[in-house]
């Protein structure tokens, strides 16, 4: 398994944004965290990657225990989001050279190369992450997410402000990593196309539980809707 | 080595950001030059006018030199830090291999490389204006710079973990705490000066120790081993306190997911 979670929660105060979650996760798979704002998707994310520490439950990556050990599996996984940002005056090439580094990367100048030639960011190489448009910083990223190949990639947002093509060109660029490496896809994202097309599996969140879990195609036709957009209404909406 | 290669890499970060910013490289060098100028103009005042200044043609500028030394180092500890927060990039960081130790060495590390950015021309220019080589003091300069570089890294990291805790509302301690251990380190004047009853809160500062040894030093009496170890034991005190305290914040802000929502 890449990812095993046992009874996995997370309170602030009084509040809980994770309500003790269990799951697995096979390695190779692609799998999304699907669910209203607030239904603890971010959380689970950030306790996976070891941002966070739970209020209690267990959470294993690549067999490591990660409350214990992160250290020893963070270098095999990465992260990409929206919602934290690189440093701003640093140029794409410089911003990469350092997460190169903090990584281990070796070849890192020959794995920078490919990577900004897949993203199409080879003509901003030497302009500060501050200056790029919202969609550019989001290719930035995942450049980022992708240097040290990594076997478990946790993914918030990947396609958010990019414009439909660029979106497609990247989806079919995680596609390809994941048919290349065999690496484990598990992301959160609001876009259901995106998750229909990239996922063969969608766990489905409100209130910090998991509701349901299922294949896109399984999930619809036990709702008995046409898509996931329309189950994701009928969830986010189920009192 | 994999932990060296990280430290390389976040003091690569920060020589990255200088690098692209010439107004900020001047400006680490500029209020050390303006101190030292002030400073000489009022040690050409008072050669004529105080006996114990007169002495020692040097003390006032030696004093102003090092006690830039000790503000250069904690800002520069402080400033770096909130460089990652201005940045948001403490969840990218935090989710890479990269440990809060390692952040810290960095910092330390990056610390050094501004506060002798800022240190050294104010240094090198006061031999042509004024005379004045703080070079003069041999050895024991040595000893003094080391030793208010630690007490700087370790005001940096308490400043620091109050920042992360408290969040950027209070970055302004960065600017105001250094100068609440101004009057009681004796930049300018001999401890006894002050009141009796502060002079043991001055003589738990290692600051207070370097400056009394400098004025040792620069008046000619020699180096002073006690004020060396004494300062020696309360650095590497502050220091535990300092990374005890960032440390123990750095724990807090991942049970309170501080990490992914720190920022402006």
């Amino acid at each position: 398994m890449a990812i095993q979670v046992a009874d996995l929660t997370k309170r602030f105060g009084k509040a809980v944004a994770v309500d003790g979650i269990s799951f697995s996760i096979a390695r190779g798979s692609a799998t999304a965290l699907l669910g209203p704002n607030g239904a603890g998707k971010t959380t689970t994310l950030a306790m996976l990657l070891g941002l966070m520490t739970p209020s209690s439950g267990s959470i294993r990556v690549l067999g490591t225990d990660m409350l214990r050990h992160r250290y020893q599996v963070l270098g095999r996984m990465n992260y990409a989001s929206p919602y934290i940002d690189l440093p701003q005056r640093l140029t794409v090439r410089e911003n990469l050279n350092v997460y190169g580094r903090l990584y281990g990367v070796r070849n890192l100048r020959t794995r920078i190369k490919i990577l900004t030639k897949e993203l199409d960011l080879e003509r901003f190489m030497e302009r500060p992450y501050r200056e790029m448009s919202a969609g550019q910083r989001t290719r930035v990223a995942l450049a980022k997410a992708l240097l040290n190949e990594p076997e478990v990639l946790l993914l918030d947002e990947p396609t958010a402000s990019l414009d439909p093509d660029t979106a497609d060109r990247i989806r079919g660029l995680l596609e390809a990593y994941r048919g290349r490496t065999g690496a484990t896809l598990l992301l959160a994202s609001h876009n259901m196309p995106e998750v229909e097309r990239l996922c063969d599996r969608v766990m489905m969140l409100r209130s910090g539980r998991i509701v349901d879990d299922g294949t896109p195609e399984g999930l619809a036709s036990r709702y008995g809707r046409r898509n996931l957009e329309e189950v994701f209404l009928d969830v986010a909406r189920r009192v | 080595m994999a932990s060296l290669i990280r430290i390389y890499a976040m003091v690569l970060r920060h020589i990255y950001l200088l690098r692209g910013s010439w107004p900020r490289v001047l400006e680490l060098a500029y209020w050390p030059v303006m101190q030292m100028i002030l400073w000489g103009f009022i040690t050409q005042f008072f050669m004529g006018h105080s006996e114990w200044v007169a002495q020692a043609a040097g003390l006032l500028l030696a004093a102003v030199l090092l006690w830039d030394v000790l503000f250069r180092a904690q800002l520069g500890v402080t400033l770096p830090f909130f460089e990652e927060l201005y940045s948001r990039n403490l969840g990218h960081l935090f989710v890479s291999p990269l440990r809060p130790w390692e952040l810290i060495v960095s910092l330390l590390g990056i610390s050094t490389v501004r506060t002798l950015i800022g240190v050294v021309p104010a240094a090198l220019l006061a031999i042509p204006l004024y005379h004045y080589s703080i070079f003069t003091l041999g050895l024991p300069l040595i000893v003094f710079f080391t030793q208010l570089l630690v007490t700087g890294w370790a005001l940096g990291l308490m400043v620091s973990g109050l920042v992360l805790r408290f969040g950027l509302g209070a970055q302004s301690l960065a600017w105001v705490a250094i100068f609440a251990l101004a009057p009681v380190s004796g930049i300018y004047y001999p401890i006894d000066t002050l009141p009796n009853w502060l002079q043991p809160v001055a003589l738990a500062l290692p600051s207070a120790h370097v400056f009394e040894g400098m004025r040792a030093v620069v008046l000619g009496e020699g180096f002073h081993v006690g004020h060396f170890f004494a300062a020696l034991v309360l650095n590497l005190v502050y220091m535990v306190l300092g990374a005890a305290l960032f440390m123990s914040v750095f724990g807090l802000a991942r049970r309170r997911g501080l990490l992914l929502h720190s920022g402006e």
